[in-house]
């Protein structure tokens, strides 16, 4: 026998897994035997032995040997196939990404310019149903929101559980604006970017010494504290009632009306007048959001901002050893993420032309954060289709009524087990001299404040 | 040619509490020498590093930088009452006794990271990157080059795309020296190691000793903590030996070898009168 054994060939895993990685039956055999004698030692109690009240009103002891048996048979079963199974896998040391996740990403190559091609024509392709834009502009919402927290959650590696605060501050900001001071979309969409990044600066300075789970707390409570004010604020922000009326988008200036007169979208296109052209016009307004957001993050993972946010991320000491301002930087990230959730907010004022308190609560935060950790942190492809999964699929489910939370939640337990990472767990490096090589999620820092 | 002091240490005191880890320490580093900073362990060697790189702020005394590009004349630099990140700008390079790399970013990136504060300058706030605006194209490619040729020096080019995290032990000390060496334009001032041979096997430790020789020769002085005696008296050009948070010998390194104090600081025996 070699004294070496592999790091698998310990009892307690599956067995008969010898250096080479082939299992023997004879040791498979052993081990079953002895995980279905474990369970002979449980369901004996369990299962075998049961008291019942009996005729006369004792406890009866009432045995099941047949039931037990079987259970055991299956354990053995069961663990027999497994370890034969597993046997079979060759245990190699590696950082490399694994077969699965090399493939998931030559799919996703593919994948997100198809998904590109497939948002820009979805209008033509649903020739205007009114329920699937719809739905589309709501996943388009939520990918937006997913790609602005990753760059405070996934690249700078803080953990903002309140993100929807700047969601909520953009919104009203741009309703205050429009409906007070007569502010069209496209001046109040840079304003209240603006105003939600500076709130996220004001957020940044108090939390900037505090690292992982004690961040998180604060950022909650800054949440449920925007919240509070929002609807306790009457005089400004109408407290529950909320502000309606917002004034809906129009075509650079030209208003979609349905008389479809001089100066309206359809009368100088020379349209029939529709509904849906507004919703397309929304539908495309969220597409080049989400897309700008996208396309700021990618070119700032490749500049020394987004290099710094990443290396923040693994070591915070090392970043101050090399002289980068720790402080800048996080509040740079906060700021950006802010900004465009603010803008996300806006949007979300004109679409819905009505806002309250409601639609700001903490289960946002939480459904833009399971997307972005969902989708692999830092990963723009990963985000993108966490989206379309968590919010589409609970359209889908919607059937279900009560059990769709079950499906959803079920759902999420599943992706977590199998992907721990997130669907997409790797790293792209930003910069190569040879080729660029995905990065094992294993090595990446999750971040701790 | 006499010798210009780089680095000053005045007096430092370092308390925790009731501890006194530093005490009173006061030695120079001189312009172009590699100075070694001994001492059995709990000696105080660490605590002192991180008051000089900016991590712990002395309870007393004073830490000066003469940086040479300023001339013999000019100001020193307070580096005790510099924020710690403003250190490394100030031309002073570290790396950690536990290694700090970046585990999940390339070599190469690595070593960008370290440029951060040059390339930043750039980029015009960021804002004229994101729009293609500026010249950074051109800042980032001399920043790769000068990255090349670290990971040449290092003998890390082949390995340039591949993770930190993933590479072997003495190239990951390899590397944290590189990227300390980028931190500064022209290489920094003065290079603070903390402990760059551990865990080194000797053939490793022999081309560590070859590497910092390199650097000194390139303009950059040393400051080096050190166990590994052998690399220690090889290459110092002077010894400071600290015990129990004071000083206690600061010499060459042949003087320090014969110096009963050291000998019974190292020794764990009575103090020789």
């Amino acid at each position: 026998m070699s004294p070496i054994r592999s790091p698998e060939g310990t009892p307690a895993s599956p067995g008969g897994v010898n250096r080479t990685g082939k299992a023997s039956p004879a040791a498979a055999v052993k081990d079953a035997a002895l995980a279905a004698l474990v369970a002979f030692g449980l369901f004996a109690m369990m299962v075998g032995l049961r008291t019942e009240i009996g005729p006369e009103g004792a406890l009866v002891l009432r045995q099941r040997w047949g039931d037990v048996a079987i259970l055991c048979l299956l354990v053995f079963l069961g663990r027999l196939v497994l370890s034969l199974w597993l046997g079979r896998r060759r245990i190699a040391a590696s950082t490399a990404p694994g077969r699965w996740t090399a493939r998931l990403q030559q799919a996703g190559r593919l994948f997100a310019p198809a998904m590109l091609a497939v948002a820009l024509t979805l209008p033509a392709i649903t020739q205007g149903d009114r329920y699937l834009l719809d739905l589309g502009i709501l996943v388009l919402t939520y990918v937006m929101l997913g790609w602005g927290l990753n760059i405070v959650v996934g690249l700078a590696g803080l953990l903002d559980l309140g993100y929807v605060a700047f969601y909520g501050i953009g919104a009203y900001a741009y309703a205050l604006l429009a409906t007070e001071f007569g502010f069209s979309f496209w001046l109040g969409l840079p304003v209240a970017g603006i105003l939600a990044a500076f709130w996220g600066v004001l957020l940044g300075f108090p939390v900037l010494r505090l690292r992982g789970d004690y961040l998180a707390i604060v950022t909650l409570a800054f949440g449920e504290i925007i919240r509070v004010v929002l609807l306790n604020w009457v005089s400004l922000t109408g407290g529950p009632d909320g502000i309606s009326g917002i004034p809906r988008p129009s075509f650079f200036g030209l208003p979609f009306t349905m008389s479809g007169g001089e100066g309206s979208f359809a009368g100088t296109f020379g349209l029939e007048p529709s509904p849906s052209h507004r919703v397309i016009f929304l539908y495309y307004l969220i597409l080049g959001l989400a897309l700008l957001t996208n396309w700021v993050t990618i070119r700032l993972r490749r500049q020394p901002l987004g290099r710094a946010w990443e290396a923040l991320r693994e070591d915070e000491i090392a970043c101050r050893a090399l002289g980068i301002n720790v402080t800048i930087t996080k509040l740079s990230a906060f700021a950006i993420g802010a900004m465009f959730g603010g803008f996300a907010g806006a949007f979300f004022a004109t679409r819905q032309a009505f806002i309250s308190p409601e639609s700001f609560t903490f289960i946002e935060s939480a459904i833009i954060l399971a997307i972005v950790v969902l989708g692999g942190l830092g990963s723009q492809v990963g985000v993108a289709i966490a989206a379309l999964v968590m919010i589409g699929g609970f359209e889908i489910f919607r059937d279900l009524g009560e059990y769709r939370m079950l499906v959803f939640g079920g759902a999420m337990v599943v992706i977590m087990v199998l992907r721990p990472r997130g669907l997409v767990g790797t790293r792209t490096p930003s910069i190569a001299l040879g080729q660029k090589r995905a990065i094992s999620g294993e090595l990446v820092g999750e971040g701790h404040g | 040619m006499p010798l210009q002091v780089l680095l000053q240490v005045q007096d430092v005191t370092m308390r925790f509490g009731g501890l006194t880890a530093v005490d009173r320490v006061s030695f120079a580093a001189a312009q172009g020498q590699i100075t070694a900073l001994i001492g059995p362990n709990g000696a105080g060697k660490t605590t002192l590093f991180n008051c000089i790189t900016g991590f712990y702020r002395p309870s007393e005394g004073a830490i000066l930088l003469h940086p040479p590009q300023r001339g013999p004349g000019a100001a020193p630099v307070a580096l005790h009452r510099l924020a710690g990140h403003r250190i490394a700008r100030a031309g002073v390079a570290r790396t950690f006794q536990n290694i700090r790399l970046f585990p999940g970013m390339t070599a190469l990136e690595n070593l960008l990271v370290a440029q951060h504060n040059a390339l930043m300058a750039t980029t015009g706030w960021g804002i004229g990157a994101v729009l293609g605006l500026s010249r950074y194209p051109a800042a980032e490619r001399a920043a790769v080059e000068k990255a090349k040729q670290w990971l040449h020096a290092t003998q890390l080019l082949e390995r340039a795309d591949d993770p930190a995290g993933a590479l072997p032990y003495g190239a990951q000390r390899r590397l944290e020296i590189a990227r300390a060496m980028c931190t500064s334009p022209d290489g920094p001032a003065l290079l603070c190691l903390d402990e760059p041979a551990a865990g080194l096997n000797p053939r490793e430790s022999e081309e560590l000793a070859r590497l910092l020789l390199a650097i000194r020769e390139a303009g950059t002085s040393i400051l080096l903590i050190e166990h590994d005696m052998g690399v220690v008296m090889r290459i110092s050009d002077r010894v400071v030996v600290l015990d129990h948070g004071q000083r206690i010998a600061d010499a060459a390194p042949a003087e320090v070898r014969a110096d009963p104090k050291v000998i019974a600081a190292y020794l764990g025996e009575e103090e020789v009168a």
